[in-house]
């Protein structure tokens, strides 16, 4: 098969006049011309991937093996025009080197460089005759540019992908709503709470309002790292829909940052029962159901 | 006025009066239950007054200024009101629009309305037996 190759590329060379009768042995050509130099153009490929500082978090090894079978799918779809095998393969390269920190513009850059790589080779090889190198590059063109594009999607689709299975699995973990005692509920809320979560915490909450006959519910956000206005102003809706419920909310953990910002943008939450940690949080709700919790040794607690 | 059967039923019970709407009303039938309810209270010289509204899907911006002008005639009246029965959805539609029960009292139902009057109003209105001096 190179064999094969790469005698039509020599009869190429010396008769290039010949190319111009048979459009299509064109790509085939390219395809020889890239297989026969392989080794010496992966090695400048890399050479130039290391110059630009793009996948430093890689090591040289997985580099050489990367860059090698990079350089074959590239090779094999300019030959078959297919891409399902190199987006099959983009696929699996991104699920590797996504959780190491690798960006899309790194992904993009070094099929760019190769793509250049590869275009520098073609015009060394055809100056000669510059119409015929013109034709070669029509070719080329078109199928390198299907990679890249191929190669960029694919990366962002499995990024993507990710992103979304993260989001699924902070929605079923974000918002449960805890019975302590009868009567009495809390909600810790962990994490960011944007106004897709926060409206989702209202619904739960206010049916296990319901469910559970709560007269008390303590709002946790030790565990939010910041409320927007957007936000504060749907915790104050959230405690509002409850008091309609017959349920007095107490919030608890604001932390100074979120005290400062809530009192900065001018939420008003003069209506909200706040204290300072969950535990005053808890000792505030069981005074208000009746509780009185005392240690058995009565020194207090 | 809308005349016809009344779709709010109003009990008594002691000292107090339940007012069970049953469906969506309309404007003037709001009015109208508005009106037999103040007479009511005069009428059995009631303490407290439980409205459920727990049938109702939908609560209008009419509907919640009425049920706030009706605890307010009650409270000129003598008697305090408690809302029950608000749905989930209903509460989040209401303060979303802005709209709310003011300084009405909400219970969660019929049973937690009976408790907040039991425990808001002095224990010679709830009591049923008067003692007789002596």
């Amino acid at each position: 098969m190179n064999q094969e190759h790469t005698l039509t590329d020599a009869v190429a060379a010396d008769f290039p006049t010949l190319d111009r009768q048979d459009e299509h042995q064109l790509l085939p050509q390219l395809v020889a011309h890239l297989r026969q130099h392989r080794t010496k153009l992966r090695q400048e490929w890399a050479t130039r991937i290391h110059d630009a500082h793009l996948l430093d978090a890689m090591t040289p090894q997985e580099m050489s093996t990367e860059t090698t079978s990079v350089y074959d799918n590239y090779v094999e779809v300019l030959e078959t025009g297919s891409v399902e095998a190199l987006q099959h393969y983009a696929r699996d390269l991104s699920e590797r080197i996504i959780p190491r920190g690798v960006e899309t513009h790194e992904v993009v850059g070094i099929v760019l460089l190769l793509r250049d790589v590869l275009a520098r080779s073609l015009f060394e090889k055809y100056q000669r005759d510059f119409s015929l190198l013109n034709r070669v590059l029509d070719a080329y063109e078109p199928a390198a540019n299907r990679i890249a594009n191929t190669v960029a999607v694919s990366f962002v689709d499995e990024r993507e992908r990710v992103i979304r299975q993260q989001q699924d699995a902070i929605k079923e973990l974000s918002t449960p709503v805890l019975p302590v005692r009868e009567r009495l509920l809390i909600l810790p809320i962990i994490g960011v709470l944007d106004s897709e979560r926060a409206k989702q915490l209202t619904e739960q909450l206010l049916t296990g309002i319901r469910t559970h006959r709560a007269k008390v519910v303590v709002i946790d956000i030790t565990g939010a790292p910041d409320v927007d206005e957007t936000v504060a102003n749907h915790l104050v809706q959230t405690v509002d829909a409850s008091r309609l419920m017959g349920a007095s909310v107490i919030i608890t953990g604001l932390s100074p940052e979120i005290a400062q910002t809530l009192v900065t943008i001018g939420v008003d939450l003069s209506k909200m029962n706040t204290i300072g940690d969950l535990q005053g949080g808890l000792e505030e709700a069981e005074r208000l159901l009746g509780y009185t919790v005392a240690r058995r040794d009565g020194s207090g607690g | 006025m809308a005349t016809g059967p009344a779709l709010v039923s109003i009990l008594r019970q002691g000292p107090y009066l339940i007012a069970s709407i049953h469906t969506a009303l309309d404007d003037s039938q709001l009015i109208r239950f508005q009106k037999d309810l103040i007479d009511q209270i005069g009428r059995y010289r009631s303490r407290g007054v439980i409205i459920d509204v727990a049938a109702l899907d939908v609560l209008d911006s009419f509907g919640s200024r009425t049920l706030r002008n009706i605890a307010e005639m009650a409270r000129l009246r003598g008697a305090l009101t408690v809302i029950v029965g608000i749905q989930p959805d209903v509460a989040f539609a209401m303060v979303s629009l802005g709209m709310g029960t003011g300084s009405v009292h909400a219970a969660l139902d019929l049973e937690e309305g009976l408790e907040y009057l039991d425990s808001r109003l002095p224990a010679k209105d709830v009591g049923r037996a008067v003692s007789a001096p002596g």
